[in-house]
């Protein structure tokens, strides 16, 4: 099939997201290596300057409609299944994001296509594509192939650096129209804004953050004294923030904070790649996991293959005696 | 309401997970199953709405092992009915797995209509696609991802839902029901039932068998070879006593200026 590749450009709130450069990189040497054109489709409303910015494609498909102003996974996967079946691209590639998901799945399930999740990289080998993907958490991985085209790719965050897709260009602009229900059964009302005030776990130099290993809320304690001590703050994974050991505001991964400190203190965090998203830019790393096989090892500076709440009273203290002799 | 949850049992990364002699898949003697971690979620929220709105909830699951002792303790936390689908392999994809679910639902008697199918947003061995819009899709119905907060009113049958957004934003969406929801966490924590109510309640409650259809369809997407991650860098390990390890960490952080 001589179709091309497509990149579904993550718009939201007016803005490109910078998966979506990320994925216009990766699938620039898909298209390559194919010998075939890098096309990014744009669905929203009113947000056509956006094209300007996604001068990586050769192409841009725009699609203009009320019902897109905001994401909703039911109006974009209509909108892009109706584009797919029309102009039957090769692979369409889509950001995997909390923006992004399920439209994938629902796109793939319409046109009763191939629908690949937690890809982290693509090759093609003997003219054929392969998804390199990402599974049980980070513990094993997966080559797999589409036995049909186009096969849908849902990208994870972090494939290539964004700079790479963010190339000046002038793409040829194509508007295309869709069908899209009158009548949604999904209507996005409000955006409802993260509340202000307390700790921005984005500005601070020092992080230390907890997992599950961290075992009950009690031991949050722990963290929070060699938080203290270091001059830095207490964060935390999902599981943490979901059994309300700590507020939503010191959530780091997907749905959370990126964050980039000069020193993350992992505790008792295996390192899934929802909290790696957002902390894997931090300077320096040290993990404390007692799984010695735990994913985190693998990205962190620094590991130690133990009790986090054995090592944190230590290292608490330690670090109070050099700070100590220092200060005196 | 009617509210269904269904349910995926996926391996416990904490153990070793090992490769099958096919060198595609998981060798099954390796894998302790567990409960998808957002399913739980799920069922969390399904109880709470159920304490809200009254009604009744029914967990469903295709058979794996441990199913059994998910379901009753599903019984436990209030869940009124659990159905277990069987004579289906393990290891299936999703999209074979929310094609029976959701045949299923259709074909069985009480439990369809319902106003709420419920499932985690997304599981650990979700490869060829999202159980949740799987599911949506083949029973037609609307579907958000990545919910967080459920409120329904009866009155115009629609559902108002928080989904969350990157950076802590959440938006709220109005579904009209019936409806799938992927949930990613439930309003509360998970409840916690001792072990011994959840084996009171494997003798007194019963779970259901039904049949999974025989018809399995073509798969869509090939795994051609598992592997263990390559790892492209490790962390240098600080091994010793606890204390040296302490000592090694103020260090490295010393030379940092970080203390």
């Amino acid at each position: 099939m001589a179709g091309n590749i497509w990149v579904l450009t993550e718009q939201w709130r007016g803005e490109v997201s910078e998966i979506t450069y990320e994925v216009l990189a990766l699938g620039s040497e898909v298209a390559a290596a194919l010998g075939v054109k890098l096309e990014a489709v744009l669905l929203g409303h009113k947000v056509k300057s956006l094209v300007a910015r996604l001068g990586k494609a050769d192409a841009v498909l725009y699609v203009d409609h009320a019902a897109l102003a905001e994401p909703t996974a039911e109006a974009q996967s209509a909108a892009l299944a109706q584009l797919i079946k029309e102009k039957q691209p090769r692979s369409v590639l889509i950001p995997l994001t909390n923006v992004t998901l399920g439209v994938g799945t629902l796109i793939a399930a319409q046109l009763e296509l191939p629908g690949v999740n937690f890809c982290k990289d693509l090759r093609v080998v003997d003219g054929r594509l392969q998804a390199h993907c990402v599974l049980y958490g980070g513990k094993m991985e997966v080559l797999v192939t589409g036995l049909r085209e186009p096969a849908i790719l849902g990208i994870s965050p972090g494939t290539r650096p964004a700079e790479k897709g963010q190339e000046a260009g002038t793409p040829v602009i194509e508007e295309v129209a869709v069908a899209l229900p009158e009548v949604p059964s999904v209507r996005f009302k409000k955006y409802i804004e993260p509340e202000a005030g307390g700790v921005d776990i984005t500005k601070q130099d020092v992080l230390v953050a907890v997992g599950r290993g961290i075992q009950t809320q009690d031991n949050v304690a722990l963290a929070e004294e060699l938080a203290e001590a270091l001059g830095g703050a207490v964060c935390g994974s999902r599981p943490v923030i979901d059994q309300g050991w700590l507020p939503l505001s010191r959530q780091v991964g997907k749905s959370g904070a990126i964050v980039k400190p000069k020193l993350y203190l992992a505790a008792g965090i295996s390192g899934a790649p929802e909290h790696v998203e957002g902390m894997k830019n931090a300077a320096l790393i040290i993990a404390i996991n007692m799984d010695p096989d735990a994913p985190i090892f693998n990205l962190a500076h620094y590991g130690i293959a133990g009790d986090a709440l054995e090592i944190l009273p230590a290292l608490t203290e330690e670090v109070r005696r050099t700070s100590k002799k220092k200060a005196g | 309401m009617n509210i269904h949850v269904l349910l995926k049992m996926v391996p416990d990364v904490v153990e070793e997970l090992e490769i099958a002699a096919d060198g595609k898949s998981l060798a099954p003697e390796s894998l302790r199953m567990i409960l998808s971690e957002s399913d739980g979620h799920a069922l969390e929220e399904a109880l709470l709405l159920k304490e809200r709105y009254g009604g009744q909830v029914t967990v469903l699951a295709l058979d794996s092992p441990e199913l059994d002792d998910v379901l009753f303790t599903s019984l436990a936390k209030g869940a009124d009915r659990a159905v277990k689908v069987t004579g289906v392999e393990t290891g299936l994809t999703s999209r074979r797995a929310a094609r029976i679910l959701s045949q299923v639902i259709a074909a069985t008697d009480g439990l369809m209509p319902a106003d709420l199918l419920l499932t985690g947003t997304q599981a650990i061995d979700d490869l060829d696609g999202l159980v949740g819009p799987l599911v949506a899709h083949f029973l037609r119905l609307p579907f958000v991802a990545i919910v967080v907060q459920v409120g329904v009113d009866a009155a115009t049958g629609t559902a108002t839902v928080v989904k969350e957004y990157p950076g802590g934003v959440r938006g709220e969406f109005e579904v009209r029901l019936p409806a799938v929801l992927g949930i990613q966490a439930a309003e509360k924590p998970p409840r916690y039932v001792p072990v011994a109510k959840v084996r009171a309640v494997a003798k007194s409650r019963r779970i259901e068998s039904l049949p999974a259809p025989s018809q399995l369809e073509p798969p869509l997407v090939e795994v051609l070879q598992m592997m263990k991650p390559e790892v492209a860098g490790h962390a240098e390990m600080l091994e010793g006593p606890v204390e040296k390890i302490s000592e090694k960490v103020c260090e490295i952080l010393a030379e940092r200026g970080l203390v």
